[in-house]
């Protein structure tokens, strides 16, 4: 027993040891149990081998493609939005000027959002996009001339109401990402490139973003799986997994639908092992791109 | 496969800060030379930072607002600019007090949970980060591209086949099982790798000469001096813990066992007699959180910026 607890060979297979059994138990297992499970018909605990059958049918359900469609729209969008929106955010309050204490007060602020929990944002956000004349975004509507909107029952309106909440959650916490980015950017630079005439526009485009390039491709990726396995926010706003046509439904959403609610266990795996080659494969392809993995391997 | 590195990393142990203006965050902006105050382009920009923070407010003020309304007045023409100043009152206040049912039960269970899976998993994750850290042995590196790889798969991938093996191993409607298989949280470990990563290696030495063991070293030397990562790592999971929805959703079936974020889900049904409770409950779930992020911003951002926690 003592020489266990002295030795040097064993002891890091103990420290990492709840590691493996967590990654043995809860991950490999799963997840080999959900590629096999996808290619049985699961009936009354029950299972039946019908090979690549689940596969066929998810490939000629509409709905699926529908789900998959709703789901990389969702990705594509929040990346167009979280990306630049808190980019310049965070340059702004990075500049020289301004107040500290303006400065301190904007960025607790934007912060405060991403505390909230899925369903607190979920009700506010139900409430907000409400369709009645006197509901907030209405009277936004209304400001501009338009409306009032039955924001949750059309396809694009939704969307929009989808998007605002993302974007008012994870403004915040992409602005840190950036801001973080920024102050390991040595000051020499701004002042090499202040010296030859570069105004402060110039100076963002050659100088931060080029230098913000691994914090950019690390909110990317975390955007790219975060958008495809999007489910509930959806939940949370529509008030349940069924939205108006399914137009709030997305790939985790038909995943949960199929698999706990009609307990259609074979085809729901399959929807996630489609899911999960789907991610793997973009996130890698652009992690290939970006050149991350000449820098891991130099 | 490797996931990309975190954007923000730990840094070994620096002397304390001074409580007050350090504390909130504003170390970024007097690194750049003179500041120039009270220039137009100071002035314009502190009007845009203004206006775009309170447009971010407005969803917190109006649910605070919407604690003083009738319930089901909000929930028929939703949140309103237009507030009716002379029908503000506090009858939900004085309902949540006397007559919220199960509400603070649910509150908690969430309390209990999270304490406990926090406390559960900085213990299990920095214990594991450890040994990555401070140890070269075969099949280190490949082990820890399963952390990185780990980290890289939604959780939404493994809900249906975990809540399966779940349901098999008559563990469902427990807390064991909400718990257990967070506890070496990848996240949690990478961010503590990185910590452990700037402690000299001397004072490891020292201990052994001294005769303490390996996980003495780690309990009684490393642990004590790694609180700035611990109050990152405490607050970054208490809030996901305190937040969880998805999985305890799946697993928890008995209205007593309930957390916070499941009940309030249950009262937002069209067919609802409650939503008084709905409107100041999920406010009321607000505030153990706002209180820490008031006490501490500093952890909150370092730990959230750690690494990815969306959703």
């Amino acid at each position: 027993m003592k020489n266990i607890l002295y030795s040097k060979r064993l002891a890091p297979y103990i420290f990492i040891l709840p590691f493996l059994v967590t990654l043995a138990v809860f991950w490999v297992v799963p997840l080999a149990r959900s590629f096999v499970m996808s290619t049985q018909e699961v009936l009354y605990g029950q299972a039946t081998f019908i090979g690549a059958a689940n596969y066929e049918r998810l490939w000629g359900d509409p709905i699926f493609w529908q789900a998959m469609f709703n789901s990389l729209r969702y990705m594509v969008l929040t990346i167009v939005l979280l990306v630049p929106i808190p980019l310049v955010l965070a340059a702004i309050v990075n500049s020289k000027i301004g107040s500290p204490r303006v400065k301190a007060f904007f960025k607790a602020s934007m912060f405060v959002p991403a505390l909230t929990s899925v369903v607190v944002a979920g009700i506010v956000f139900r409430l907000i996009f409400a369709e009645s004349d006197s509901a907030m975004m209405n009277q936004v509507a209304a400001f501009f001339g338009f409306g009032p909107v039955r924001w949750l029952r059309a396809d694009v309106s939704g969307l929009v109401a989808l998007l605002a909440l993302a974007l008012w959650r994870w403004t915040g916490v992409n602005m840190m990402y950036f801001l973080a980015g920024m102050q390991s950017i040595p000051t020499e630079y701004y002042e090499a490139a202040a010296m030859d005439g570069a105004g402060k526009v110039r100076q963002f485009f050659h100088i931060t973003v080029p230098n913000l390039r691994p914090t950019v491709v690390y909110v990317v990726t975390i955007s790219i799986y975060g958008g495809l396995a999007m489910f509930l926010e959806s939940f949370m706003l529509y008030a349940g997994n069924a939205s108006p046509n399914n137009q709030g439904l997305t790939v985790v959403g038909y995943l949960y639908r199929k698999g706990i609610e009609e307990n259609d266990l074979g085809f729901a795996s399959a929807v996630g092992v489609v899911l999960l080659v789907i991610i793997m494969a973009i996130n890698l392809t652009y992690l290939f791109f970006s050149g991350t993995f000449k820098k891991e391997a130099a | 496969m490797v996931a990309p590195p975190p954007a923000v990393q730990s840094t070994p142990p620096r002397p304390r800060r001074r409580a007050g203006r350090d504390d909130r965050g504003e170390r970024s902006t007097d690194a750049r030379g003179p500041r120039l105050s009270h220039t137009a382009g100071s002035w314009i920009q502190a009007g845009l930072l203004v206006v775009i923070a309170a447009i971010a407010l407005v969803p917190l003020v109006a649910i605070f607002v919407g604690t003083f309304q009738d319930g089901n007045d909000v929930i028929r023409r939703g949140m309103s600019f237009d507030v009716d100043v002379s029908a503000l009152n506090l009858d939900n206040y004085v309902m949540l007090f006397t007559d919220s049912g199960a509400y603070f039960q649910w509150f908690g269970n969430s309390l209990v949970l999270t304490v406990v899976q926090v406390v559960l998993t900085l213990l299990v994750s920095s214990f594991v980060a450890y040994g990555f850290a401070m140890y070269d042995f075969p099949g280190k590196s490949l082990w820890f591209v399963m952390v990185l790889l780990v980290m890289t798969v939604p959780f939404e991938m493994l809900m249906l086949p975990l809540y399966v093996q779940v349901n098999d191993m008559g563990l469902a409607d427990t807390y064991t099982v909400i718990v257990l298989p967070f506890l070496a949280q990848a996240v949690t470990i990478f961010f503590f790798r990185q910590y452990f990563l700037g402690i000299p290696k001397d004072l490891l030495e020292a201990g052994r000469v001294d005769g303490v063991t390996e996980f003495g070293i780690f309990f009684r030397i490393v642990l004590p001096i790694s609180k700035p990562a611990m109050a990152a790592m405490a607050i970054l999971n208490g809030m996901i813990c305190w937040n969880n929805f998805l999985w305890p959703l799946l697993v928890l079936r008995t209205p007593e066992k309930f957390t916070l974020p499941i009940g309030l889900n249950t009262l937002l049904t069209p067919y609802g007699n409650n939503y008084e409770l709905l409107i100041i409950g999920a406010f009321f779930s607000l505030i153990p959180i706002l209180i820490l992020f008031l006490a501490f911003q500093r952890f909150f951002i370092e730990g959230m910026t750690a690494g990815a926690v969306k959703g």
